[in-house]
């Protein structure tokens, strides 16, 4: 099946599978901090603003420790993930699965100044569709990934139909795709939706729209349903 | 075995892995990695027999939350900052000495050029500066000044001090991550910082003002300038792993540079911090008379050198093998 997951092979024998995060989620996490970064250096400038030089003094100093390390803090200490990266449900790990270091994590952080050119991340972006697992340049030097939190992985409702099951045992990929379709079929056009499930009839014996209703019952009966 | 009773099973020993994950008890904590290993195979069976999608995702899900649990990397070592910085920096310095070198080449040889080029020619000044700026830089070392080094005279030591960490470190990093561009980034800004810098300090030289800019300059120089071409050596590191990765892959070789790259950047930000210190504190103070700055300058300039060639290596002939 067309997907993006990386597989991690562990001491124990198992591949994990982990879901890299595209451009979108990780552009809003970005906007999240930087929001909660001005509030930070707004709160913290009205504070210290009362000490004269001084204070002026210690605010360049908490600008260069927030526009360079904000990041690296939360990614060590707060496991993998900035507040924007929580919120939104994502994680920064090591390509191996582990949680992100600290080398790796000052590696990505520091380059992303290189990211940022020629203009508002333009090389990042361009590293990201062009790799395989969403890697900004950054993210290539450090060998890190930015992946989804197992807790956002949950699957999602699937549309109602009566359970039943498959006339034949159906491979794991084969499962996946009947599940996959009952999630998204909700937001295809109707005539799309007959048009993909008659793709199956050799399984669903129906046209129309009653290949549709059987294919989602047995999606629903795949996903443990009975 | 159906996926139901696989389910009923095993339910009780998923939910003592999840309760080990939170580490409710000691004992649960302690029970973790046998519950992983188990949930570990599980997970190989479940995918085996071609269980229901639902089943193989939440043991999936369970296996990745424990194993980022139990492969943490492992804190820091004490007296791991006192090693790197009495042994390893410097050694992994002089291991990449032909890259500090290019760097060194790229900026002290445009500073030296320029600097020569304005000093026989004055004009050439404007060639690098706009006629504002050379105004500005008269200004800030003009002997009648009680600060030097800034246009105000009011501003704090700390103040400067802030401004020098901000401004010279972020100068730092984004050398280092000019490197991605194949380490053209981090060459073009050692050679305009050393043009900038060269443009001035011919300038100044030559309307008279050598002392209070040399002076300046001299002392804090040993460290910034320093550190300056060690952030270009880390960025051309990376640029050489991209541009001749050798028997590796492009992204091996960046990855496997971009470790010990990163090492010399945290030297070259402490040594960026004491500069900030020195030129706050002391270098711009015109208390100080020339000469004794002169002679600091000689010898933290002296001190750097022997750090560089000397610091470590006793350690490393031990370590050496025979």
């Amino acid at each position: 099946m067309l997907d993006s997951t990386h597989s991690v092979a562990t001491p124990e024998g198992v591949d994990l599978t982990l879901v890299p995060a595209g451009v979108l989620p990780r552009a809003t996490a970005f906007l999240i901090d930087l929001l909660l970064r001005g509030v930070i250096l707004v709160v913290a400038a009205s504070a210290i603003g009362v000490l004269g030089h001084v204070g002026i003094g210690l605010f360049l100093l908490l600008l260069f420790l927030v526009e360079w390390f904000y990041p690296v803090l939360f990614e060590v200490l707060g496991g993998g993930a900035t507040p924007g990266k929580r919120s939104v449900g994502l994680q920064v790990v090591e390509v191996d699965g582990r949680p992100v270091g600290l080398a790796a994590s000052v590696i990505r952080n520091l380059l992303r100044a290189a990211d940022f050119l020629p203009l508002l991340f333009g090389l990042g972006l361009v590293s990201m569709l062009f790799s395989p697992r969403f890697q900004r340049l950054g993210d290539l030097a450090a060998g890190t990934l930015v992946v989804w939190t197992p807790e956002r992985l949950r699957t999602v409702d699937l549309p109602p139909a009566p359970a039943q099951a498959p006339p034949s045992p159906l491979r794991l990929a084969e499962q996946k795709a009947l599940i996959a379709f009952a999630e998204r079929s909700q937001r295809l056009a109707p005539a799309r939706q007959v048009e993909l499930a008659e793709l199956l009839e050799p399984l669903t014996l129906a046209r129309g729209d009653l290949a549709v209703t059987r294919l989602r019952g047995m999606a629903r009966w795949l996903a443990g349903e009975r | 075995m159906s996926p139901q009773e696989f389910l009923r099973r095993h339910e009780a020993d998923w939910t003592a892995l999840e309760r080990a994950l939170a580490a409710a008890t000691p004992a649960d904590a302690q029970a973790l990695p046998a519950r992983y290993r188990q949930a570990c195979q599980h997970l190989a069976l479940a995918r085996e027999r071609h269980y229901p999608p639902a089943l193989v995702d939440r043991l999936n899900r369970l296996v990745v939350q424990a194993h980022h649990h139990l492969y943490r990397m492992p804190p820091p070592r004490a007296g791991a900052v006192a090693r790197f910085l009495l042994r390893d920096f410097p050694a992994l310095v002089r291991a990449h000495a032909g890259l500090f070198w290019l760097a060194a080449l790229c900026f002290y040889g445009a500073f030296a050029a320029i600097a020569l080029a304005v000093w026989w020619q004055p004009s050439l000044v404007y060639s690098v500066l706009d006629a504002s700026q050379v105004r500005e830089f008269e200004a800030m070392y003009d002997p009648a000044r009680r600060h030097l080094g800034s246009t105000r005279d009011d501003a704090g030591d700390f103040l400067m001090f802030g401004y020098y960490v901000q401004h010279n470190i972020g100068i730092g990093f984004q050398t280092f991550a000019g490197g991605m561009l194949g380490g053209i980034g981090s060459l073009v800004i050692l050679l305009f910082n050393g043009l900038t810098l060269g443009a001035v300090a011919g300038h100044l030289t030559r309307v008279g003002f050598h002392d209070t800019f040399w002076s300046f300059v001299c002392g804090h120089g040993a460290f910034e300038l320093t550190a300056i071409v060690l952030a270009g050596m880390a960025g051309l590191m990376l640029g050489r792993a991209l541009v001749a990765p050798g028997r590796l892959t492009r992204g091996e070789a960046l990855r496997q540079q971009a470790r010990p790259a990163v090492r010399i950047i945290y030297g070259a930000a402490l040594l960026l911090v004491l500069a900030a210190l020195v030129e706050a504190f002391w270098s711009s103070s015109q208390a100080v008379p020339p000469a004794l700055k002169y002679a600091v300058a000689a010898l933290l300039w002296g001190a750097v050198a022997l750090y560089f060639l000397r610091a470590g290596r006793s350690a490393e002939a031990a370590d050496a093998p025979r």
